[in-house]
């Protein structure tokens, strides 16, 4: 079989070569702006952020050192040789440990009860009026953009130190990530059921009870577990201003340059968040497998 | 139908008592933990209407006479995400390429990296900005590596999971043509990529604004550090009129992002 490809006469040909070129020159121009733009933009940044190279260069040292000395126990040992010693506070730890995670439990469970009953009224397709939907949705946002450690920070001085602040903190942060969440999966969900319930005669309650939720159950299982895994890691730091957790024993240890024990508790800390991240993950995949059968 | 689907009509016993069996586990669980963690009723309520004289004293929110500083604070925060993310993807590209399946087929080479990536990752912000400020000192450049040092490990396997979905169908045209690795992967795989990757950096500024307006809280520089400052000293106004600054900001940012997010991959796309 043979293709007809028609050659363009010569000069049509020339004007069309130049348009591609003009069109690429086009690009390639705005790439160069923008990466100007992009390089100026740092230079500002690295001017607003005292970046300094010689300190760095300086330092660097330092931080290779900070390394090696947290991997060195007081005997002048390596921390792998001995063990016991390295990890001598480990029932204080875990103790800490417990607590950090109990913090992102009640906090993330709170959060997420406060989000399930708020995320029908932020959903563009159940709330039950306009005004109602903008308060929730800028509460949610309120919420969600003020950091964690910030509530944290406010809340140790209303509740007094202790995890109470930390776990109030977290569950608000919850809330309002997880109520964006779920407004989000309760838009993309089928309105029929909605329809067919209504049409009985139901209550919105009804509708939301028996339409919307089974709908929607996986999908939040799913991100309050991950919701679950973020906070674990924000509740490791929640301690750095007084808010309870591992946290607390980190602060003290690295102000006070016990350095060994800095190593020992950020191992913890890691092996923890290993360990959670693996088993929200398995929890995760059994969750959507259970309802995919179904 | 009934005698066709048994299970939706007569579910067993045991399926139909596992969800209020978790659902007790969990709230058990819960007052646990409620008690473990000292919440009484009458420290909560207490702390509650304590909280309510606090945002009475917010009102109105008020710089004082403190505005430029807090003004050059926020630029503060903001040159440390900027800086920060774009050191981290700079360093986290080499890096991705060698977690990358599809690039580094060898399991024993990979894995040391993939833990290596996790465990920074396991580390929060807070705490990488403890250790830099031990290492060059209070101040905002500590923030800077602190958001640098933390990302790349975000950075590094959302890269390489970028590099895995992509399509090996180019980089095969280019090995056929005789192109050398570094070919493939230039011409064959970054075309690809950069498109997810630059939406991701971007994403992350964004989501550094709100990490670096905090790593001040432990003296990385920013506007945390204005904020805790003024926390421990009770100016309620000043507190409210700066986490204000801090919403609009990232307000402002996410706008901006927004935008570029879509111009960059909108073209791409045309392309």
């Amino acid at each position: 079989m043979t293709v007809a490809v028609s050659i363009l006469p010569e000069q049509q040909l020339a004007a069309l070569n130049a348009a591609y070129r003009q069109a690429v020159a086009r690009r390639r121009l705005r790439l160069l702006v923008g990466a100007a733009i992009f390089a100026a933009a740092l230079v500002l940044a690295a001017i607003g952020a005292e970046v300094n190279l010689r300190t760095l260069f300086t330092y660097f040292g330092n931080f290779v050192s900070y390394f090696d000395r947290i991997l060195t126990l007081d005997s002048g040992q390596r921390v792998w040789t001995d063990v016991g010693e390295w990890l001598w506070g480990w029932r204080k730890w875990l103790k800490m440990l417990g607590e950090t995670l109990l913090i992102s439990y009640v906090g993330t469970l709170i959060g997420a009860t406060f989000a399930f009953a708020l995320n029908f009224f932020a959903a563009e397709n159940t709330s039950p009026s306009p005004w109602l939907r903008f308060t929730v949705r800028r509460l949610l946002e309120f919420a969600r953009t003020v950091p964690g450690i910030v509530f944290a920070l406010v809340f140790v001085i209303a509740f007094g130190l202790g995890p109470m602040a930390g776990v109030l903190a977290i569950a608000i942060h919850s809330t309002g990530a997880l109520g964006k969440l779920f407004s989000e999966i309760v838009e993309n969900a089928d309105m029929k059921p909605v329809e067919g319930i209504r049409s009985t005669g139901a209550s919105w309650l009804s509708c939301m009870r028996f339409a919307i939720v089974p709908q929607v159950t996986a999908g939040y299982a799913s991100y309050a577990l991950l919701r679950f895994e973020i906070n674990v890691r924000e509740a490791s730091v929640m301690g750095f201003v007084g808010a309870g957790g591992i946290g607390q024993e980190l602060v003290v240890a690295i102000r006070k340059f016990y350095y060994s024990d800095v190593s020992a508790i950020l191992l913890t800390i890691i092996v923890t968040v290993f360990i959670i991240d693996i088993t929200t993950g398995w929890l995760r995949g059994r969750l959507f497998g259970k309802e995919a059968r179904t | 139908m009934r005698a066709r689907y048994p299970d939706v009509f007569d579910r067993p016993a045991a399926a139909r008592l596992a969800m209020p069996a978790m659902i007790v586990a969990a709230f058990a669980i819960l007052i646990y933990g409620l008690v473990d963690l000292d919440f009484s009723p009458s420290r909560f309520f207490a702390g509650l209407s304590q909280l309510g004289w606090i945002s009475l004293m917010m009102i109105p929110p008020d710089p004082g006479s403190s505005l430029p500083i807090y003004l050059k604070a926020l630029g503060e925060t903001l040159s440390i995400a900027l800086l920060g993310t774009t050191l981290a993807a700079v360093f986290a590209l080499p890096v991705s390429l060698l977690a990358a399946r599809n690039i580094v087929p060898s399991n024993i080479l990979r894995f040391p990296i993939r833990r290596f990536l996790d465990s920074i990752r396991g580390v929060d912000t807070l705490i990488w900005a403890l250790v830099w400020i031990n290492v060059v000192g209070l101040g905002p450049f500590a923030g800077v590596l602190a958001i640098a040092v933390s990302d790349f490990g975000a950075f590094g396997k959302l890269f390489s999971e970028a590099i895995e979905g992509a399509d090996q169908k180019q980089v095969e045209g280019i090995r056929a043509s005789g192109g050398s690795p570094l070919h493939e992967i230039r011409f064959g795989l970054l075309p690809q990529v950069l498109p997810v990757i630059a939406g991701q950096v971007l994403y992350f500024i964004e989501s550094n604004t709100r990490s670096a307006t905090i790593i001040g809280i432990v003296g990385a520089g920013g506007i945390g550090l204005q904020l805790a400052e003024q926390i421990r000293v009770l100016e309620w106004q000043k507190v409210s009129f700066l986490i204000l600054m801090i919403l609009v900001a990232v307000a402002a940012i996410d706008f901006i992002s927004g935008k570029l997010r879509f111009a960059i991959i909108g073209r791409r796309a045309v392309a």
